[in-house]
């Protein structure tokens, strides 16, 4: 084919996707140019070689990242052998070979610190430490043996996020949202809110759109200033005046259009009049000041509320259980998902309890972190439920990594209050899924009697990205982008993922 | 709209099969074979099935026993013919678990190809660039190739643009700013028939032309001003880009840049400068998180300049074969290891200070420093001998304690020495815990002595193991007594040392709190000692042995160097840790003063991350990364350039990063005057002439007009690979010149300009976008280099973990500077950057890909920096006399402006006006937020009008486009 005429002709599908926005409607046009099987070239090639949609299991995702890695251990690892053997010398099996982040030498048995009882239907075993989240685990599929290939946190998140430890890759959320687009055109199709005081270890980057255009990038949405960056009109500019600035706007900009017949023009029209909507799209969705007062207090909610922790150097010691930020996260979560937003990612930064100091220690801030959380995770779901959203919304909780079942002995060798700790503990480790597709009330996978090793159903970070990805209808062995030379997947380019078949319902 | 996709797929493959040119290999054949076949039948020899190869043409057309995969001139004897088309899904190629079909033509072509006698060659930019005969040389070349291109499609060369817009192109592709609009006025009166010329050499004259075109390699070299991954602590980098600016500014050649960037420490009698240059391959990231693997993420930063440098010059991707020979491309798994064996000798190791660094003095900094570095060794070796004599007095009563046996917890070696003192080698661990074993006369035991032994040695001068901080933490100690055969902790009271660093008093050692301790900072390079009494004498009748633990557990490698114990039998009250006479205390008290002053001079003085080889005897050894991961080791891997893609260069034996820099710039190499002619013409024109900028591999996408590119690139390497030179062939050639505006038959033919049947009419970059904002309010600050600036940004968007870095916003001039000058954190860029399309940093980035969103609307409408732009145009339109309005929109606008489009903006200002009339409290906090005064002869709510319609005027699409 002359290549110069193949490029007119990518050229009239790209100019087709851009007038077609950031909506389904683009998404449409995709998919359409596929099946007529116009060949792809160049950057956006890819966009051409999307496979057919499987069924999808659900059409949202909320995805709940406790960054630092909360020990499975005290929340939903019942082991009493650990009781038994505490403060005793590990086995030397568990250490030969192993790379550790801090610990050295041989580390000590450590004891889960909080007492367990079984819940629900299905027996399993919850901490009290999650009394809320111990009411709906009949809803949950619980994956006890979780295995990631990284030990450090940035490199762990990425990994998780991204499919890749190294930086430059789409994370779930951009892929999901290339692939599917979004169902409300006033909002962002991926957003992303934060708590904890901290960005998570591995940064924007986290939920970056890596080589997919920059479209498909998360929008962090903020609990403070403007919720969207420079949403707000300056001061002295009402909503009057930015429309006349708007309407000159548009009518100076289509003579240039008539002049110059530069597509692109047409197309900056347009999103000057969606980022006018925005301006009143986002702030509405934002505000938790309308919702009813019962909704506020099941999450344990507050409206307006800026926690000082969100702006300390270390919010660390202002933590506290009733602080409502990861509450109001959660109910805004729900909220974008019920206008259509496709990928909501919260990440709650303070769940790396090494004992270092009792900021960041099990006994001392674990309690705290999960009495800030667990509450509102129950809600979300009960309410996602209760709005009939739960079947078409998949819920993941987990964090990067698990914990080591070895006190961390790096700083203090003896057992001492506010100072307990654990070390990063790739091997074994747990996550929740929840709503849209899952099968609830199963625990997915077990470990050995320390909880160093699944015995049964080892589950990789490959077949969790696999697995959401096909809940979502996408392929995940076809869903891919063609860039600097390779079919780029999130699963990575070996074929070891695999779908959980079993945790579907 | 579906019909007409479908007519055009099957116009344009009508039009193919009616072509009757002789099918060509590179072009028609090698891409379908590419990206069908090589996955399995390619260089990769991990995937390949049924041993064979198509990629080789030997082994290709060999009869291999399951029969003749491509019989030359003979289609229906070929195998590969026969499986291409065989119905049955167990023999069909390529298989469908591939999800890779060949429609008809691609199987027609296959076909042809091998009827017409399978004739073979290379991937089209793997030959030799042809300049192609009876081509006029420059401009004129330009010309006349794309005139040729475009008749033979029925098309023309447009007419020139205007004056005006042809001045405003030119300012912003060669500078990056606009002209002024008088600049414009003289151009477009001039008669000079020579203006345009002139004009573009003054453009490219102006030290704005480096600041602007340096935003480009910077891109590249993933610059940016912190160190990336968790913490992203900030790094200084600038002075690197100041020295790019300027070498862009001299229109240093790129064979001499290439050899200056990637190799500048290896010339001979290698300059500061060309040491400098070197940093373009520093811009690697470190990662500075707790509990990583330096070595994991060194390894990930050599891999990283192997790629950069690949992609930057030869337009080809090796991420993949870091795991994996390429499945596309000529680069195996080998070949790959092999350029990171040449790039593996540097000393840089993920280290926090980023070691090896560059001190960047002025001269009489330097001859400053020279002096007082002879009289500080001079003091020192004064010093030594004083301190030698006084410990011979010191020492009455102790006797020194002689090691039997030695413990490192983190494998160090420790060692006896004649005079009693041990000495630590080897392993150096961040923490350690030594444990010593010491034999013991019969006699009375009062107290302990430990003395930290200073001097050079191991490239280490001071008391500790860490060459950076030669300081050491004494955690803890805790001392035992062998007694019939038990040990016996001794209580030890009293305890104090010659000198205490702030905060780690030597109290903290014995206090049974590890996080505390004795340190010696400042002081860590001259010797120092404690003595620890006894809380109760004891008496000795027999020999016995004392264990000492000395936990050291800050980290950073703050352990002891050299050391030794003494004991003495008492009594103990009166015994002093170190005696120092008059002289020593005399000289000592000198030798701080000169290495104070030492240090100022160099505190201020900006310290650059370079690249320094490792010593000829500390060369690392390089194997493969099985699968891309430093931990699993394969075959050991000698540095080497690429077997298929030295093109004859020969580097000899073992080639260093200057061969290599040699090499990407030898006359043989195709790649790279192609990459860079390609990139140069994309920065022009808006996109290049092979799209795939970043992959001019088998996978990557073909030139438009492959004529054009050979003569660009043979052009650019022989007129001595000058970019001034090029820039100027490019932008005097009528094509350039071209106007932009399309008429809708030219939109169907050609929607994407991509046969430049136009002038580029594309949105301009993030940093022109700003500069030109700044440019036309009267803002702007042309202020030059130097450390990087803070304009405003949103609070609370820096958070980093462990981080404590605070974006502080600009005031004054360093609030207005170009945007090549803002801070860029590389978890954090400043979001204009990242709105309009700018990276991190993190990893090279060969081009932008432009976007159109919502984001960016709301940025320069409401981003107070685009405020205050609107004020100062609204200052600058209101002091004018007359048609304010009007001028305001050609300063912005540059070129005469339309009754329509003057009436349109009057009628706002008139509108809004009113509200602001009507609402005088908005008029003033308009005012405040676009941080301008009104003039005295207007009322606040006119002068807010003009504020509004300066706003639409910088979000006009013509004023974000270059056209």
């Amino acid at each position: 084919m002359d290549p110069a005429i193949e490029w007119g002709l990518s050229g009239t599908r790209r100019h087709l996707l851009r007038t077609a926005g950031l909506g389904i409607g683009a998404m449409a046009v995709q998919s359409l140019l596929a099946r007529d099987g116009v060949l792809p070239r160049g950057a956006d090639a890819a966009v051409t070689a999307r496979p057919a949609l499987l069924a999808p299991r659900a059409k949202h995702v909320i995805y709940l990242h406790m960054a630092g890695s909360p020990s499975q251990l005290e929340l939903y690892e019942h082991k009493p052998e650990l009781q038994r053997l505490h403060l005793q010398d590990c086995p030397e099996s568990f250490l030969t070979g192993k790379r550790f982040a801090f610990i050295r030498g041989v580390p000590k048995i450590l004891a889960g610190q909080f007492s367990f009882r079984q819940h629900g239907e299905s027996g399993q075993w919850i901490s009290e430490l999650l009394p809320h989240f111990a009411g709906v685990v009949d809803r949950a599929c619980v994956i006890r043996t979780m295995q990631t290939e990284q030990f450090n946190h940035a490199p762990s998140q990425l990994f998780l996020h991204t499919g890749s430890a190294r930086l430059g890759n789409p994370s779930l959320g951009s892929w999901a949202t290339w692939g599917l687009g979004s169902l409300n055109e006033n909002l962002p199709g991926f957003v992303v809110l934060l708590s904890g005081g901290k960005t998570p270890d591995a940064g924007k980057s986290l939920w970056g759109s890596g080589f997919l255009p920059s479209v498909y990038q998360g929008v962090n949405c903020r609990a403070s200033g403007d919720p969207v960056l420079y949403l707000s009109d300056p001061a002295g500019i009402d909503r009057t005046t930015r429309r006349r600035m708007l309407d000159t706007l548009a009518e100076l900009n289509a003579a240039e259009f008539s002049r110059s017949g530069d597509p692109e023009t047409q197309t900056r029209i347009s999103q000057y009049e969606l980022a006018y909507r925005m301006q009143t799209a986002v702030p509405e969705v934002m505000n938790l000041a309308g919702e009813p007062r019962h909704i506020l207090e099941m999450y344990g909610a507050q409206a307006g509320y800026v926690s000082p922790a969100e702006s300390a150097d270390d919010p660390r010691v202002l933590y506290r259980g009733d602080d409502p930020t990861f509450a109001n996260n959660c109910l805004l979560a729900r909220r974008l998902v019920e206008n259509g937003v496709r990928f909501v990612q919260l990440y709650d930064w303070g769940w790396d309890h090494h004992g270092s100091s009792p900021g960041e220690s099990i006994d001392e801030t674990l309690p705290i972190k999960c009495q800030a959380s667990d509450r509102a995770i129950a809600a979300l779901i009960r309410d996602l439920e209760q709005r009939g959203l739960l079947d078409e919304t998949l819920i993941v909780w987990g964090g990067e990594f698990g914990r080591t079942p070895m006190m961390q002995n790096n700083v203090r060798t003896d057992f001492q209050k506010g100072f307990v700790g654990r070390d990063h503990h790739p091997y074994a480790f747990t996550m929740w899924l929840a709503g849209g597709g899952i099968r609830g009330g199963l625990a997915w996978g077990a470990t050995d009697e320390f909880g160093y090793y699944p015995v049964e159903h080892p589950t990789t970070i490959r077949d969790l990205q696999a697995t959401i990805l096909h809940i979502l209808g996408l392929d995940p062995q076809r869903f891919s982008y063609f860039y600097q030379g390779l079919q780029n997947r999130l699963i990575g380019p070996t074929d070891e993922a695999r779908v959980l078949d079993g945790l579907l319902a | 709209m579906r019909l007409a996709v479908w007519i055009l797929v099957l116009w344009v493959v009508c039009s193919w099969v009616s072509a009757d040119q002789p099918v060509r290999f590179g072009r028609d054949v090698l891409p379908i074979l590419s990206a069908n076949c090589f996955s399995c039948h390619g260089p990769d020899e991990s995937e390949r099935k049924a041993g064979l190869r198509l990629d080789l043409e030997s082994e290709a057309k060999r009869v291999h026993a399951t029969g003749h995969p491509i019989a030359a001139g003979d289609a229906a004897a070929s195998l590969v013919v026969q499986r291409i088309n065989s119905g049955d899904p167990d023999l069909v190629m390529p298989p469908p678990d591939s999800h890779r079909t060949l429609t008809a033509e691609q199987k027609a072509i296959l076909q042809r190809w091998i009827a017409e006698g399978a004739v073979w060659g290379r991937h089209w930019s793997f030959e030799p660039p042809m300049a192609g005969a009876g081509i006029p040389a420059g401009s004129a070349g330009i010309d006349w190739l794309v005139e040729r291109f475009l008749s033979e499609r029925g098309l023309a060369l447009r007419e020139p643009a205007d004056r005006y817009t042809l001045i405003r192109r030119l300012s912003l592709d060669l500078t990056g700013l606009p002209p002024t609009m008088s600049e414009a006025e003289a151009f477009v009166s001039s008669d000079d028939p020579r203006a345009v010329e002139r004009l573009v050499d003054t453009l490219l004259a102006r030290e704005e032309f480096g600041e602007h075109w340096a935003r480009m390699w910077l891109d590249l070299a993933r610059y940016a001003d912190t160190k990336g991954y968790e913490k992203d602590l900030g790094r200084t980098m600038w002075p690197w880009r100041d020295w790019l600016v300027k070498a862009l500014n001299e229109d240093l050649p790129l064979d001499l840049l290439t050899e200056h960037l990637l190799a500048g420490d290896l010339l001979p009698h290698a300059t500061d400068e060309q040491r400098l240059a070197t940093a373009f391959h520093r811009n690697t990231m470190s990662n500075d998180e707790g509990g990583t693997d330096d070595e994991e993420f060194r390894s990930i930063a050599v891999k990283d300049r192997v790629d950069t440098t690949l992609q930057v010059w030869m337009g080809l991707t090796a991420g993949c074969a870091k795991c994996h020979s390429h499945k596309y491309d000529p680069l195996s798994i080998t070949d790959y290891y092999g350029l990171y064996a040449i790039f593996n000798q540097t000393q840089d190791a993920d280290r926090f200070d980023d070691a090896p660094t560059l001190e960047l003095l002025n001269e009489s900094q330097r001859v400053r420093r020279m002096a007082l570095q002879g009289r500080q060794s001079e003091l020192r070796s004064r010093l030594e001998e004083s301190r030698e004599s006084d410990a011979a007095g010191d020492d009455q009563g102790w006797r020194t304690l002689m090691l039997q046996r030695a413990e490192s917890q983190g494998g160090a070696k420790l060692q006896s020495q004649a005079d009693g003192s041990i000495v630590v080698s080897g392993s150096r661990p961040a923490e350690d815990v030594y444990t010593l074993t010491l034999g013991l006369e019969r006699g009375s035991l009062a107290a302990l002595r430990l003395q930290a032994v200073a001097g050079a040695g191991a490239g280490v001068e001071g008391v500790g193991r860490n060459p950076a901080d030669p300081n050491f933490v004494l955690s803890e100690l805790e001392v035992e007594l062998l007694v019939g055969g038990q040990w016996q902790r001794l209580e030890l009271v009293r305890p104090r040392a010659d000198f205490e660093q702030v905060n780690w008093p030597i109290t903290g050692a014995l206090d049974g709190d590890f996080k505390t301790g004795w340190a010696v900072s400042p002081r860590q390079r001259e010797p120092h000692a404690a003595v620890f009494e006894l809380s109760e004498p004891l008496q000795l009748s027999e020999p016995s042995e004392l264990r000492l633990v000395m936990r050291q557990n800050y980290g950073n490698s703050l352990t002891f160097r050299r050391f030794r114990w003494s004991v003495h039998g008492g009594p103990a009250a009166g015994l002093q840790p170190l005696q120092s006479s008059e002289k020593t205390r005399g000289l000592q008290a000198e030798l701080t003063a000169v290495e104070q002053e030492l240090s100022g001079l160099v505190s201020g003085v900006a310290r650059v991350p370079v690249l320094q080889a490792l010593a000829a005897d500390r060369q690392r050894e390089t194997r493969v990364h099985r699968r891309g991961n430093f931990l699993d080791p394969g075959d050991q891997v000698s540095p080497a350039l690429p077997g298929e893609l030295r093109f004859g260069f020969e580097a000899g034996e073992s080639p260093t990063r200057l061969d290599a820099a040699r090499w990407l710039m030898s006359a043989q190499n195709p790649l790279t005057p192609r990459v860079w002619a390609n990139r140069i013409w994309a920065r022009l024109w808006g996109q290049g002439l092979v799209e795939t900028e970043e992959d001019f591999g088998a996978l990557g996408a073909l030139p438009v007009n492959p004529e054009l590119l050979d003569f660009l690139a043979v052009q650019y390497r022989q007129d001595g690979w000058s970019l001034k030179r090029l820039l100027k062939v490019l932008v005097l050639s009528r094509v350039y010149a071209q106007s932009s505006d399309v008429t809708a038959q030219l939109q169907q033919q050609d929607p994407r300009n991509v046969l430049v049947s136009r002038g580029a009419r594309y949105r301009l970059s993030a940093e022109v976008l700003r500069d030109q904002m700044l440019s036309v309010s009267g803002r702007l600050s042309l202020k030059r280099g130097g450390p990087p600036v803070m304009p405003p940004q949103p609070d609370g968007l820096w958070r980093s973990t462990y981080n404590g870095q605070k974006w502080v916003n600009a005031e004054g001039e360093d609030r207005y500077r170009r945007g090549l000058y803002t801070y860029l954190k590389r978890t954090t860029p400043h979001p204009m950057g990242t709105t309009f399309d700018g990276g991190s940093g993190e990893v090279c980035q060969i081009r932008r890909i432009r976007t159109n969103t919502p984001l960016q609307a709301l940025v320069v409408l409401n981003d107070p920096a685009s405020l205050e732009c609107a004020g100062g145009l609204a200052k600058w339109m209101s002091e004018q006399s007359e048609r304010r309005v009007e001028r305001g929109l050609q300063r912005a606008l540059i070129r005469p402006v339309l009754p329509s489009e003057v009436a349109a903006l009057e009628r706002l200002q008139r509108d809004v006006q009113q509200v602001f009339a009507e609402h005088p409290e908005q008029s003033v906090a308009l005012l405040s937020g676009a941080r301008v005064e009104r003039p005295e002869s207007l009322s606040e709510s006119e002068f807010a009008g003009f504020i509004v319609v300066a706003s639409t005027i910088l979000n006009l699409d013509e004023f974000l486009s270059r056209r």
